[in-house]
C-alpha cells in the first residue's frame, strides 16, 4: 500500500480501473432495475430542476458574449448576418455541452461527492451494506441514471437560451437584421450539430456521476477526507470532460460529419 | 456457527490481526475485549464481510465468505444485524424510515405491516413515539437504541455490537447493556459484543475473548477472565497501566 501510494502512475491506473468497475456495476444495476423510482425522481429534481438558474445564466451570457465578439470580427469582412449561425453551431457542437457539464460538475458533482463521503466517514455506507443493501443500487444507480437523463436536457436548454439571448443582443444592441440572422442560423445549424452536443452531454453525464460517486465512496477519514474527495471529484470530472471532449469530437466528426 | 481461522489483516505497514482463530456456536453470547486500536472492530467487520482478509477464512454456517463478491455477501449479511459504534443512522431519513429500511427495501410486507413492526421494535428499545424524528434530534443514547431497533427489526440470527456503550454515561450504558441482554434472551440469537468496557463484559457475555497483539490471547467465562492470573489479562480487566505507558 505504501509503495503504491508513492507511484502516481500506478495510482492513476488503479483509480481508472475502480471507476470503470463502478460504472459497469452501476449500469448492470440500472438495467436490472435494482434502484427505486422514488430515489430516481429525487435525483432528477436535484440535478434537473435545481440546476435551472445555473444553466440558464451560463447559456444566456455565453450566447450574448459570443454574439458581441463574433460581431466585431465579422463586421470587418461585412459578414454581419453570419454572426448567429456561428454562435449557434459553436454552442450546439461544443460550448453548450462543455460549459453545462462543467457547471453541473461543480454544482452537482461536488454535492454528490460530499454527500457520499460524509456517509462513508459516518459509517452510513457500511450500515447500508450490513442491511443487505448494495450502495451501488441504493446510492449510485439513481444518481447516474438521473444525470444521464438530465444533462442532455439541460444542455439542450443551454443551447436554446444561448441562441435566443444571442439574437436579442444582435438585434436590439447591435442593430442587425433579425430576418437574415435567423435565416442564416437555421440554414447553417443542422440537426447533426445538435445531436453532437447531446451525445457529448450524455457521455459527460456518465463521467460526472461516476467520478463523483467513486470519489465520495472512497474518501479518506474525517472532515479532511470529505473536503479532499469533494475537490478531487470536481477537478477530476472537469479534466476528464475537457480531455475526453477532444477524442469524442474526433470520433463524432468521423461518424456524423464526414459521412454526410 | 461462526468460524474464524488464521485471520490476518494489515493496513499499510500496521499488522492488525495476526492469525486470529475462534469459533462461536449458535445462540452463544460472546464478548471480545481488548485495548483501544487492538483490532476488535476490524475482527467484527471481517465476520460480517465488510473487510476482506489478507489471509485466512471466515465461515458462517459452514459457508466461507472471505472470497465472496459484494453481491454474494448481501445474502449472507441478511443473517446479521449490526449496531455501529457511531450508530450510523441515515441522517436524511426519519427514525421510522431508518428502522424499517430493510423491510421497505425487500418489499415483502405491506407498508402498514412495516409500520407496525417498526413500532414494535421501537417499543422494545423504549423509544415508542419517536418515529417522525430525525437522527439529529436524538441524544447519543437514543441513537444507539434506534440503531439497535434497526438491527433487530428483521429478526437476524446473529447480532454484532461494536462498542455499544462507548461515549455514554454509566446509567445510559447500563440501559444499553440491559437491552443487549433483552435482545439475546427474546430473539435467541447469537450475540457478539466488541467492547473495552469490563463492566459491560461481565453483564452481557457468556464467554469472553481477549484480543491482544492481533491474536486471541485468552478465552473463557467472565469469571475465569476476571480471576485469571495471566499478567496481560489481569492488567486489562483491572485497568492497570504498564509502567512504560506512563512515561510522558
Amino acid at each position: 500500500m505504501g509503495r503504491s501510494a508513492d507511484n502516481p502512475l500506478k495510482n492513476a491506473f488503479a483509480s481508472l480501473g475502480r471507476v470503470t468497475v463502478l460504472f459497469l456495476d452501476t449500469m448492470h444495476s440500472i438495467f436490472a432495475k435494482r434502484f427505486r423510482v422514488h430515489d430516481l425522481v429525487e435525483q432528477l429534481h436535484f440535478i434537473g430542476v435545481k440546476s435551472q438558474s445555473v444553466v440558464l445564466l451560463t447559456g444566456a451570457f455565453t450566447g450574448m458574449v459570443m454574439c458581441a465578439q463574433f460581431y466585431i470580427q465579422f463586421h470587418k469582412v461585412k459578414m454581419d448576418s453570419a454572426v448567429m449561425s456561428v454562435v449557434s453551431v459553436a454552442m450546439a457542437r461544443e460550448l453548450g455541452a462543455v460549459l453545462t457539464s462543467l457547471m453541473i460538475a461543480g454544482r452537482v458533482g461536488a454535492a454528490m461527492a460530499a454527500q457520499l463521503a460524509t456517509m462513508k466517514v459516518t459509517e452510513q455506507i457500511d450500515a447500508l451494506r450490513t442491511l443487505a443493501t448494495s450502495p451501488v443500487d441504493y446510492l449510485v444507480a439513481p444518481r447516474l441514471l438521473a444525470m444521464l437523463i438530465s444533462l442532455p436536457l439541460l444542455t439542450a436548454e443551454a443551447i436554446a437560451i444561448s441562441m435566443v439571448s444571442g439574437m436579442v443582443v444582435a438585434v436590439y444592441l447591435l442593430g442587425l437584421d433579425p430576418v437574415f440572422l435567423l435565416n442564416n442560423m437555421v440554414f447553417y445549424t443542422g440537426s447533426v450539430d445538435i445531436w453532437m452536443g447531446l451525445i457529448k452531454a450524455f457521455i459527460f453525464a456518465g463521467i460526472i456521476a461516476t467520478v463523483a460517486c467513486h470519489k465520495g465512496m472512497h474518501c479518506g477519514q474525517g472532515a479532511e477526507g470529505v473536503g479532499k474527495a469533494t475537490t478531487e471529484a470536481v477537478v477530476a470530472a472537469s479534466i476528464c470532460i475537457l480531455v475526453s471532449n477532444f477524442f469524442v469530437t474526433l470520433i463524432l466528426n468521423k461518424l456524423l460529419i464526414y459521412q454526410e | 456457527m461462526i468460524e474464524v481461522s488464521q485471520l490476518h489483516k494489515s493496513f499499510g505497514q500496521q499488522q492488525v490481526l495476526c492469525g486470529v482463530n475462534l469459533k462461536i456456536d449458535r445462540g452463544e453470547s460472546v464478548v471480545i475485549i481488548g485495548g483501544s486500536g487492538c483490532g476488535k472492530s476490524v475482527l467484527l467487520r471481517h465476520i460480517i464481510g465488510l473487510v476482506q482478509p489478507d489471509e485466512g477464512d471466515v465461515k458462517i454456517d459452514g459457508q466461507s465468505i472471505a472470497d465472496l463478491s459484494e453481491r454474494e455477501l448481501i445474502k449472507v449479511r441478511r443473517k446479521f444485524g449490526m449496531l455501529f459504534q457511531s450508530s450510523a443512522l441515515f441522517d436524511s431519513l426519519t427514525v421510522e424510515e431508518n428502522v424499517g429500511f430493510l423491510l421497505d427495501r425487500e418489499q415483502t410486507m405491506s407498508p402498514e405491516a412495516i409500520r407496525e413492526t417498526v413500532a414494535d421494535a421501537l417499543e422494545l428499545v423504549d423509544l415508542g413515539g419517536t418515529q417522525g424524528k430525525k437522527p439529529a434530534e436524538l441524544s447519543g443514547g437514543m441513537k444507539k437504541r434506534v440503531g439497535l431497533a434497526r438491527a433487530i427489526v428483521y429478526k437476524p440470527e446473529i447480532i454484532l455490537y461494536d462498542e455499544p456503550t462507548t461515549g455514554l454515561d454509566p446509567v445510559v450504558a447500563d440501559s444499553i447493556d440491559q437491552l443487549v441482554i433483552k435482545m439475546r434472551d427474546q430473539l435467541k440469537c447469537t450475540t457478539i459484543v466488541v467492547t473495552h468496557d469490563t463492566r459491560s463484559m461481565r453483564r452481557v457475555g457468556n464467554r469472553v475473548m481477549l484480543l491482544h497483539h492481533g491474536e486471541i490471547h485468552a478465552n473463557g467465562t467472565p469469571d475465569e477472565i476476571f480471576n485469571s492470573t495471566d499478567p496481560i489479562v489481569h492488567k486489562f480487566v483491572n485497568g492497570i497501566a504498564d509502567p512504560k505507558d506512563l512515561e510522558f
